[in-house]
């Protein structure tokens, strides 16, 4: 049975989720110099464009088709056979089309993450290439394990309401995996560069969390108590996670910054996405406030140590929140918030955080190894990185012959 | 007393400034210009719309010396902004005829350091 109510949240949600893509675009473009915000303005905007397509073509029957294995079964391709009826394994009160095109929306912000990795060195049309093959070979099987009828780590138990795994941990660690085999840019010196605009990091934060209301209330599939309970956890963990992150920032260094302030809110948001169908509003404040602590010590103590070059730490806040999140959904998931969950270690039930852990591992794995020979196959066929002039020209002038800011009118 | 303007790519301005602070020269100016001179400018395309010949980005730098200073200033400027392409710039040398410091009202070679 339909339920509007139901359908005009889902749908509502589904433009709040297509917001994020061009809200991380805002949120990366000022963190890169101003002569490649335009390049990172058009990967996120063409991943909206090709990945819409690639969805509705083979990504959601890939991804969700009803099947034991690798993929999910291939009887949805062009959607062929979901239709406006509910299909009730997934949504029982809403249109099939409705819980799609849903899903659509978390496929097109996924590989819009890993651009963070790859920022300001990457050849455009490999950049595209190494996408559309992604979304096929790493995003479509992982979503169909986690969340698909038939998928083993769902069958097997693992907890993720809105996309810890499948979003965050596998965009996470698709991004080190290509910093690390891109490696740095190049004539960095011994200073990263600043962020060319500040603001705009802030309007892209600002824009993530509306958006994520409908990315984690909106996975509720309905509008009911669980959605309200995904949206104040939500809202209170990326709260609790913006001030841990300054105030870590004003013991450590002195002073609260605002582009700190912005990416403590956004791993908050990370963290909270498995876990919030499942806990309540104190477990989301311990989530918000360590999570902060550990993409604080990711980004300003491991990665310099390390020296890999992931521009805009998409690995250092997606993957390590997103781990935090999922390892935290173990610990304190309640049947009392959702009995169609499980409980956690702190209810009793230490086996749910080992199945957790399992299922982080098994992303970290599957997602390195398989990001690891797409970026391989694409550097063979079409070269993945530009010329050491035209990086130092700028991304914007040689990939798309514009420049974001004029200099004389 | 000398004023030397310098034209550099402007990903080489945190070396040519390093190789300067390393000879003690520490008073600069900068600014960020548009230019090109042998490496021809950029095509840029807007809506099909065609303007060829833009101008790249650069930096100028400023800075004034006394005689003794001068070979090392320059000397810095090389070190930190070549690469041996088209498109690494210029050193301009002018006389200088006063220099005045305004919080002192200190004149010459004295107001320069």
């Amino acid at each position: 049975m339909i339920n509007s109510g139901d359908t005009a949240w889902v749908l509502m949600s589904s433009a709040l989720v297509l917001l994020m893509t061009p809200a991380l675009a805002f949120f990366y473009g000022g963190m890169v110099r101003r002569k490649n915000i335009l390049s990172i303005l058009m990967q996120c905007f063409v991943i909206m464009c090709a990945l819409s397509l690639h969805w509705v073509l083979i990504g959601y029957s890939l991804s969700f088709g009803p099947a034991k294995g690798f993929w999910g079964g291939f009887q949805w391709l062009g959607l062929n056979g979901v239709g406006l009826e509910p299909y009730a394994d997934y949504a029982a009160t809403i249109p099939h089309q409705a819980f799609m095109i849903f899903q659509a929306m978390f496929a097109i912000i996924t590989p819009a993450l890993i651009i963070g990795a790859f920022a300001e060195r990457m050849k455009f049309s490999a950049f595209l290439v190494f996408t559309l093959l992604w979304a096929t070979f790493v995003y479509s099987p992982l979503c169909h394990w986690v969340w698909g009828i038939g998928g083993w780590l769902r069958n097997f138990g693992a907890l993720d309401f809105a996309g810890g795994t499948v979003v965050h941990i596998n965009a996470g660690i698709a991004a080190l995996v290509t910093a690390l085999i891109l490696g740095k840019r190049s004539n960095l010196g011994k200073n990263i560069p600043s962020p060319h605009n500040m603001p705009f990091v802030v309007l892209g934060t600002g824009l993530l969390w509306f958006g994520w209301f409908g990315f984690n209330a909106g996975s509720a599939l309905a509008a009911n108590g669980l959605a309200v309970n995904a949206f104040v956890v939500t809202n209170t963990a990326a709260a609790a996670a913006g001030l841990s992150w300054a105030f870590i920032e004003w013991i450590r260094n002195g002073k609260p910054t605002v582009f700190g302030t912005c990416s403590g809110a956004v791993a908050g948001l990370v963290a909270i996405t498995p876990a919030a169908g499942f806990v309540s509003v104190v477990p989301a404040i311990l989530i918000g406030l360590l999570v902060s602590v550990f993409c604080f010590i990711a980004v300003t103590i491991i990665k310099p140590k390390l020296g890999y070059d992931d521009s805009l730490d998409a690995f250092g806040v997606h993957c390590v929140g997103g781990i935090w999140g999922a390892l935290a959904t173990g610990l304190f998931a309640s049947k009392a918030v959702n009995a169609a969950g499980a409980d956690g270690l702190f209810f009793g039930n230490p086996k749910q955080f080992l199945v957790q852990l399992f299922a982080v591992g098994v992303t970290i794995i599957y997602t390195a190894l398989a990001t690891f020979v797409i970026y391989k196959l694409v550097d063979l066929f079409i070269g993945i990185r530009v010329g050491e002039k035209e990086e130092v020209i700028g991304l914007d002038l040689t990939q798309h012959r514009e420049r974001a800011y004029t200099v004389l009118e | 007393m000398k004023l030397i303007i310098a034209i550099i790519q402007p990903h080489k301005l945190e070396e040519v400034k390093e190789e300067l602070y390393k000879q003690e020269v520490n008073l600069i100016t900068v600014s960020e210009v548009l230019g090109h001179g042998r490496q021809k400018g950029v095509t840029e395309v807007y809506r099909g719309h065609k303007e060829t010949g833009n101008l790249l980005r650069k930096v100028r730098l400023e800075i004034a010396v006394n005689d003794n200073f001068v070979e090392p200033t320059v000397k810095a400027i090389i070190k930190g902004a070549k690469t041996g392409e088209t498109g690494d710039g210029k050193i301009f040398i002018l006389e200088l005829k006063e220099c005045v410091r305004i919080r002192t009202e200190e004149r010459g070679s004295a107001a320069i350091g």
